[in-house]
């Protein structure tokens, strides 16, 4: 049998930047191959040039043995190469059924087969064993993970030869992330081939047989997964050993900072009661749509607060908004960093000062030249690749970007820091210098909550963990009592005593 | 890269000024030719070099003499004092289309105010904050009823329209003709460019002030927070509700000046008037640079905007085009100016 796909020695540059220098992939058929570079090593620019959005400047492609050169995306799907992004892309408007059959409806000169269509959209759906997701719901109103789950179903329905997934575990939980497995497992054993871009290595050496590593735009190592340990891999990425990606320190807790109780949004959570200490890191696990958002939500006054109460400093508000909490020394990070976390468009400076601007104003009036300064300084100490203050934050990186979101909280000063998936989609580089500041502001005695799906980084960064299931939290014990295995139990744990 | 990236913002400031220039020469070159014509037309047999000669070039004259750039300038002033109000909805994210009828309105109530006998400080306070009243309205029913700006704003242009000609009973407002504001928009010495008329100063005032307060101000940082992400603004702690209450208040304030200076133009207040006005304002911010996706445009862009429909319409006058040739062509270069603003956006990105 002929290679699936086969790339030799592609090269891409914009401009005066080279994004790919050199790069070779082979892929059999019914192989899963893990692509993995930190971001910026060109994977998202190599898979763009195989799904026929950028032309390679020179490099040959070919598919089952025949040279190969998409030269559009439609080109390229019809050839049978399907590509699931990082970013959703979806039409929020549309319907679940409407969104799996975009572009491929079944139809009768022009008049859609709406039974038909139904069918093929359920039947999509229960190869991904979520067949429970309502078909004829406007996909705005689904959760990101059930959101990516029509994404991928839309991805099945053109039957493709070979399926890109760019990072497809980011915003699923552990339940759901074992579902796309089996779905892999199924599609491979149908002959697909899928490249699986991934930052969770983990995952990659579970579901992967083979791996391709790129940096800086050149393919630096290939090999079969079983013989490769993680510490090889990562070397190969990064060009240099990192000794611990989560650094462990002793915190000592002070007095409470954060206390909720039975705590209780419109319609999350249903019931959260705990205790956060200064200089404590506390996990929040469970999986996607459990409320851990919400409860950080309904905590920081974005949602309205339904029932129980939240106390900070020791001192209780039935009502709140963010702009009291923030008065309070209370700062959230956004899950959502491209739609709620920043302003895309504005410089860094804007968005990293943007809730604190006494140290750069007077009387109401902003000082754009010690706005840069200060700005400037917060680059330096977080290690922001940028050109400069001024520029737009839209234009960077997501590790970049994310720097600046968590950036504005530290400019804050904030004393409790509510973070929600601070390390989703963004390199593994980015990710250690991110658990490594969460250390060092638990060790000044700031307190920190800690939203995460990964459970080896809630496991290796928090001091303590509660794990919410259907809107109510489970006790918090310290991070050295529960193991993936209880706290996955504990996340699905109430589904199997209701159902 | 950090060259190309001011080289882009210069860009962006310039545009607006490359717009203007570019409208001026073109109606230079045309108002030039057609004197050229209308002489030869009046010797008969000449050709086109010796009708060049012969030609004195009245219409150009006109055209770039300094009693019509003056003139030019005080017919901006009521587009351009709209649109310094518009220019900060628009950067927020909303849009205005009730500002002609307030505009009318307030120049009818003022009217009427001074048909009483009131006095000219107090019928100018009351008719500005009658503005600002009529946009806190807006700004509530919008964030109170969680309406898109469009709809509310489409229901207060019927809405102030009424109201004018109900105040007016349907007909023009005369008061008495020595009142002081009906020296505000008067030309004295057209030889001069100075003293130019006050209404042109109060619109720079106006423009300098509200400049400061979009650049320099927290106030500002949020008016273009809330227009480049509504909900990063909430995060970030801004009031967002009371913040649209303020910025249609205050866009308001503009308004009923605008109002005032329409008064003291047409020295009546006429319920009819300023129909549509609110599209050029709309017109002057966009050709601005501003985005009607909220969060870019500049005060400075928008007032170069509004020069720039001026310019267009006073060139036309002059050719001696009907109204309708006027109309197309500020059609045309609102989605010229657009379009170009788009490419420009699109190679820097």
């Amino acid at each position: 049998m002929p290679v699936r796909l086969q790339m030799k020695d592609v090269r891409k540059s914009f401009g005066a930047t080279a994004a790919l220098r050199g790069v070779s992939l082979r892929v059999e058929p019914g192989e899963v191959h893990a692509l993995i570079g930190e971001n910026g090593a060109g994977k998202s620019t190599l898979m763009k040039v195989l799904s026929g959005a950028h032309r390679p400047d020179s490099g040959t492609l070919e598919l089952d043995g025949k040279p190969f050169t998409p030269q559009s995306p439609w080109h390229a799907r019809d050839c049978g190469i399907a590509m699931i992004y990082q970013e959703l892309t979806l039409a929020p408007d549309l319907t679940v059924e409407e969104n799996i059959l975009l572009g491929s409806e079944p139809a009768w000169g022009g008049w859609i087969h709406r039974k038909r269509r139904r069918q093929l959209a359920h039947q999509a759906l229960a190869e991904l064993h979520h067949d429970t997701i309502p078909l004829t719901k406007p996909v705005r109103r689904l959760t990101i993970a059930e959101q990516q789950v029509v994404e991928i179903a839309r991805a099945l329905v053109g039957e493709p030869k070979v399926l890109i997934m760019d990072e497809p575990t980011s915003s699923l939980t552990q339940v759901d992330t074992e579902n796309l497995f089996r779905v892999i497992d199924k599609l491979r054993q149908r002959g697909v081939s899928i490249v699986y871009i991934s930052h969770f290595l983990e995952e990659c050496q579970r579901v992967c047989a083979r791996y391709t590593v790129l940096r800086d735009g050149e393919s630096v190592g290939t090999g079969a997964m079983a013989s490769a340990s993680l510490s090889e891999i990562i070397r190969l990425m990064v060009g240099r050993e990192i000794q611990d990606i989560y650094p462990r320190s002793e915190h000592a807790f002070g007095r409470p900072v954060l206390e909720l109780t039975r705590l209780a949004g419109r319609t999350k959570p249903r019931s959260v009661t705990l205790t956060l200490r200064e200089g404590e890191i506390l996990g929040l696990a469970g999986l996607v749509g459990a409320g851990r958002t919400e409860t950080l939500r309904v905590c920081f006054g974005l949602d309205e607060l339904a029932a129980g109460t939240v106390a900070v400093l020791q001192r209780e508000h039935s009502r709140s908004s963010p702009a009291a909490r923030l008065a309070e020394g209370m700062g959230l990070l956004s899950e959502n960093r491209k739609e709620e976390g920043l302003m895309l468009q504005r410089s860094l400076a804007d968005n990293l000062t943007m809730t604190r601007f006494a140290p750069v104003s007077r009387f109401g009036f902003v000082s754009a030249r010690r706005q840069r300064e200060c700005t400037r300084e917060w680059m330096k100490r977080l290690d922001v690749r940028a050109q400069g203050p001024g520029q737009t934050v839209g234009e960077l990186s997501g590790g970049n970007q994310q720097k600046i979101a968590f950036g504005r909280l530290l400019h804050h000063a904030a004393k409790i820091l509510l973070l929600d998936e601070p390390t989703r989609g963004i390199d593994v580089g980015s990710k250690a210098q991110i658990y490594r500041l969460m250390g060092e502001l638990a060790a000044a005695g700031k307190a920190v909550v800690f939203v995460s799906s990964y459970l080896p980084e809630l496991l290796g960064v928090c001091d303590t963990i509660g794990v919410m299931c259907r809107g109510a939290l489970s006790a918090v014990k310290p991070a050295r009592d529960w193991t993936e295995h209880s706290i996955i139990a504990t996340a699905i744990g109430a589904e199997v005593t209701s159902a | 890269m950090n060259l190309s990236r001011r080289t882009g913002q210069l860009l962006g400031i310039l545009g607006p000024f490359f717009g203007l220039g570019l409208v001026g020469c073109l109606f230079m070159v045309m108002l030039g030719l057609k004197d050229v014509a209308d002489t030869r037309e009046k010797e008969a047999g000449a050709t086109w070099k010796q009708a060049a000669r012969a030609c004195t070039y009245d219409g150009l004259k006109a055209f770039v003499s300094i009693a019509n750039l003056k003139t030019v300038l005080a017919q901006t002033v009521i587009v351009a004092v709209g649109a310094l109000g518009m220019t900060m909805i628009i950067v927020s994210g909303g849009i205005d289309l009730s500002v002609g009828s307030v505009v009318a309105l307030t120049s009818v109530i003022g009217a009427s105010l001074l048909q009483r006998g009131w006095g000219t400080g107090s019928v100018a306070a009351v008719t500005i904050l009658f503005g600002a009243m009529i946009g806190m309205v807006n700004g509530s029913l919008i964030t109170g009823l969680r309406l898109m700006p469009f709809i509310v704003t489409l229901g207060m242009m019927g809405v102030a329209r009424g109201a004018a000609k109900w105040v007016g009973r349907n007909a023009t407002v005369n008061y008495p003709t020595e009142s002081p504001l009906n020296n505000l928009m008067k030309m004295e010495d057209l030889d001069s460019l100075f003293p130019l008329p006050a209404g042109v100063w109060i619109a720079l005032g106006l423009a300098a002030f509200l400049a400061l307060v979009m650049r320099q101000t927290i106030f500002g940082r949020y008016v273009f927070a809330i227009g480049s992400n509504e909900a990063t603004a909430r995060l970030c702690g801004v009031r967002v509700w009371l913040m649209k209450v303020w910025i249609y208040a205050i866009a308001g304030l503009f308004f009923g000046s605008a109002g005032l200076l329409q008064l003291t133009r047409l020295t009546q207040g006429d319920p009819s008037g300023a129909i549509g006005l609110e599209l050029d304002m709309i017109a002057a911010v966009v050709i601005g640079g501003a985005s009607l996706n909220g969060g870019s445009g500049s005060v400075l862009g928008s007032m170069v905007g509004a020069l720039v429909i001026q310019t267009l319409r006073n060139g036309s006058s002059l050719m001696s085009w009907p109204t309708f040739t006027q109309e197309i062509m500020i059609g045309v270069v609102i989605i010229l100016a657009v379009a170009l603003d788009r490419l420009r956006q699109s190679r820097k990105g």
